[in-house]
């Protein structure tokens, strides 16, 4: 068995439709037409539904007949079984779309005597086929053979008849097989049919079970080759496909308010892009829910629906809560622009809640989807089921340009960055709720961590709840920190008193300063008098001794004059 | 060995009305069309008719073939199949009935080992 036999120029293989939803898409196209498909998997992981679906789907929407060769259960078991599903068999029987032929072998019955073959079989499937010339074909599950006959090589050979032969007959067909140890099927029944193997899979983590499904071979054509999620409903199988949806999307440049004006005006002035995803994350209590709510109130504002998935708290808590911050969503609920589901995440596995939320949002057809909170699926481990589903979530929804909305709790010792749910990648728009604990007190902050597409303030706002919603106010930013609540209002207040000290001071100094002027003043003034005393009495002294050495001068001449005389 | 013997034996322990070793016994032989396997399948079972239960059998042949309904209303599986339809429990055999010894402990002949 190669799957890599490489056929050049080969034309795609005709395919078969089975009508199974999400089947189609992975398989592109269905099953291969008029050749058999080996579907295996465990006990109780949907074998016998997938191949049940296949015939009803056939008959009902295809208009192709097909026949049930059961081995391990009745024709009355069968119809019971899968009437939850809507499928009604004995319709179908009675309309000869389907024909169902039970096999019973039971080994202890029967002794072997030597050659034989299962020409029977052969016999009984040619007359069911031919009864209601059927297009398809279930044999479920023809290992049992092993368990019901003895001599293994003949059965090997005459299985290996039987494929050959069902390709003959051109008829689409799908034999079930159950999980062996090493091998696809216990039987190796996998090297029988080399065109299409289906490999089912029923796994339990944290006491939800998850159905998968994937392709392990497809000779000749493009198939998708992951696990792919699967769920049985009331409508049957339900295929998931993680990727196929694609990054096809379109967009649109719409905007759409919060139901925050200032908010609103953090995001460019305009709010969200109608059909982006937008994340709040946050601590406990930091009124993730009350900005869910405003964006519903704003929402069914604009005449548009809002689907809100609660997955905490009951729809009737909601609306009370909501109440206290002054929105009323009763009337919302009543004119049915509003619808509350409210599910727990424990209920089922997470497949089953992904496909009841794309149910409900395509019979609701809302413009916004809101999960609160969307981590609440979380368990334990399942972080890349998480990713996945609200991959699938968000692709679902940006392909209905249906804004979506999900609020995460941030638990206390983690970053706030960092989301429990890995989905950061996936969201256009991250706001991020803090607490912000200083003083003794506990409030709230918000800021934008960042918004794809639109220039966004980078700002940390304060965020108050009142009875009239929620207010944004701009916090303290200065040296002591981000300050908020009362811690903002003392430091204005300490601010003001400081600026005042200030003031006064700078008044003190300029008092003092002239005063110092007005010291300098008299200083230079008085040392001025002294010296014009000094001087006045210095020149009066200067003054006196002027005339006395003029007087001596005086005198020596008349004295000189007088001893002339007498010689 | 005795035919009779079995017979008495097996009917009264399940209860059933003790059955004369005068009964017949009604085998049923499907086969598909004249193969060799359905062919030698007659063949073995005529021979171990005549020497076992000679004058009190009947068989009658089936081929599916013909009538394919039967296949399902009977439940028939493998080929070819004989049924032992009397004396009652209705008993099975598959294959070509060439191992004698077990051809006779399936039609309760011989007991089992």
């Amino acid at each position: 068995m190669t799957l890599t036999k490489s056929q050049p120029k080969r034309r795609l293989l005709p395919k078969s439709l089975t009508g199974i939803q999400g089947l189609d898409e992975i398989t592109s196209g269905g099953l291969p037409k008029e050749r058999p498909t080996l579907i295996c998997g465990n006990a109780g992981c949907g074998k016998t539904l997938l191949a049940m679906e296949f015939l009803v789907r056939g008959a009902t929407i295809y208009n192709e007949p097909g026949v049930f060769i059961a081995f391990e259960e009745t024709e009355q078991e069968l119809s019971e079984n899968v009437a939850s599903l809507g499928f009604d068999l004995e319709n179908l029987i009675k309309e000869k779309k389907l024909f169902i032929d039970h096999i019973h072998l039971e080994l202890s019955e029967i002794e072997e005597t030597g050659e034989y073959d299962l020409e029977g079989l052969f016999i009984r499937l040619n007359h069911a086929i031919d009864s209601i010339g059927a297009k398809r074909v279930v044999i479920d599950t023809i290992e049992s053979i092993f368990a019901g006959l003895p001599n293994p090589s003949i059965l090997r050979a005459e299985l290996r008849r039987l494929f050959r032969w069902l390709k003959d007959k051109k008829v689409t067909a799908i034999i079930t097989g159950e999980r062996g140890d090493s091998t696809l099927t216990r039987q190796g029944l996998e090297e029988y049919v080399s065109d299409c193997v289906i490999i089912l899979d029923h796994r339990v983590t944290e006491q939800t079970s998850t159905r998968r499904m994937r392709i392990v071979k497809y000779r000749g054509t493009l198939h998708g080759t992951n696990e792919y999620p699967f769920l049985i409903d009331e409508n049957g199988i339900s295929v998931l496909p993680i990727t196929s949806l694609g990054l096809t999307h379109g967009v649109t440049s719409e905007r759409i308010s919060s139901g925050i004006k200032e908010l609103d005006s953090m995001l460019g002035g305009k709010g969200y892009f109608r059909g982006s995803s937008v994340l709040v994350s946050g601590t406990a209590g930091t009124g993730k829910s009350s900005l869910a709510a405003h964006f519903v109130s704003a929402t069914c504002k604009r005449e548009e629906r809002a689907l809100y998935f609660s997955l905490e708290e009951s729809p009737a808590q909601i609306i009370r809560n909501m109440n206290s911050i002054g929105i009323d969503l009763e009337p919302l609920l009543k004119k049915e622009k509003l619808l509350f589901h409210a599910m727990r995440p424990t209920f089922t596995g997470l497949e089953m809640h992904l496909a009841t939320m794309l149910k409900i949002i395509k019979e609701f057809q809302p413009s916004a989807v809101i999960v609160d909170p969307l981590n609440s699926f979380i368990s334990a481990d399942n972080s890349v089921e998480i990713k996945s589903l609200a991959m699938r979530l968000i692709d679902y929804l940006k392909l209905q340009h249906i804004t979506a909305f999900f609020t995460t709790l941030t638990s206390g010792g983690a970053s706030l960055e960092h989301t429990d749910v890995f989905i950061s990648s996936l969201i256009d728009t991250w706001l991020l709720l803090r607490d912000i604990e200083l003083g003794g007190e506990r409030n709230r902050g918000l800021y934008v961590l960042k918004s794809r597409g639109m220039a966004h303030s980078n700002q940390i706002r304060e965020f108050l709840l009142t009875d009239n919603g929620i207010i944004l106010q701009d916090v303290y930013v200065g040296m002591e920190g981000v300050l908020t609540g009362s811690a903002r209002v003392a430091q204005e207040a300490k601010d003001s008193s400081d600026m005042l000290m200030h003031k006064q001071l700078v008044e003190q100094k300029k008092l003092l300063l002239e005063r110092k002027r007005k010291n300098l003043k008299a200083q230079i003034a008085s040392l001025q008098a002294e010296f014009e005393a000094d001087e006045a009495e210095s020149l009066k002294l200067i003054g006196i001794e002027e005339t006395r050495i003029a007087n001596i001068a005086k005198d020596r001449k008349v004295m000189a004059t007088s001893r002339k005389s007498k010689k | 060995m005795n035919a009779k013997k079995p017979v008495s034996k097996i009917a009264p322990s399940i209860g059933l009305k003790v059955q004369p070793e005068s009964d017949k016994w009604i085998l049923r032989l499907y086969v598909a069309g004249q193969t060799n396997k359905s062919l030698t399948a007659f063949e073995n079972l005529k021979r171990i008719c005549e020497e076992r239960l000679k004058n009190k059998y009947t068989i009658e042949v089936i081929d599916l073939l013909v009538n394919p309904k039967l296949g399902r209303e009977h439940q028939i599986f493998a080929l070819p199949t004989l049924v032992r339809k009397l004396p009652v429990p209705v008993r099975r055999i598959i294959g070509d009935l060439s191992n004698t010894e077990r051809v006779l402990i399936g039609l309760d002949l011989k007991p089992h080992k």
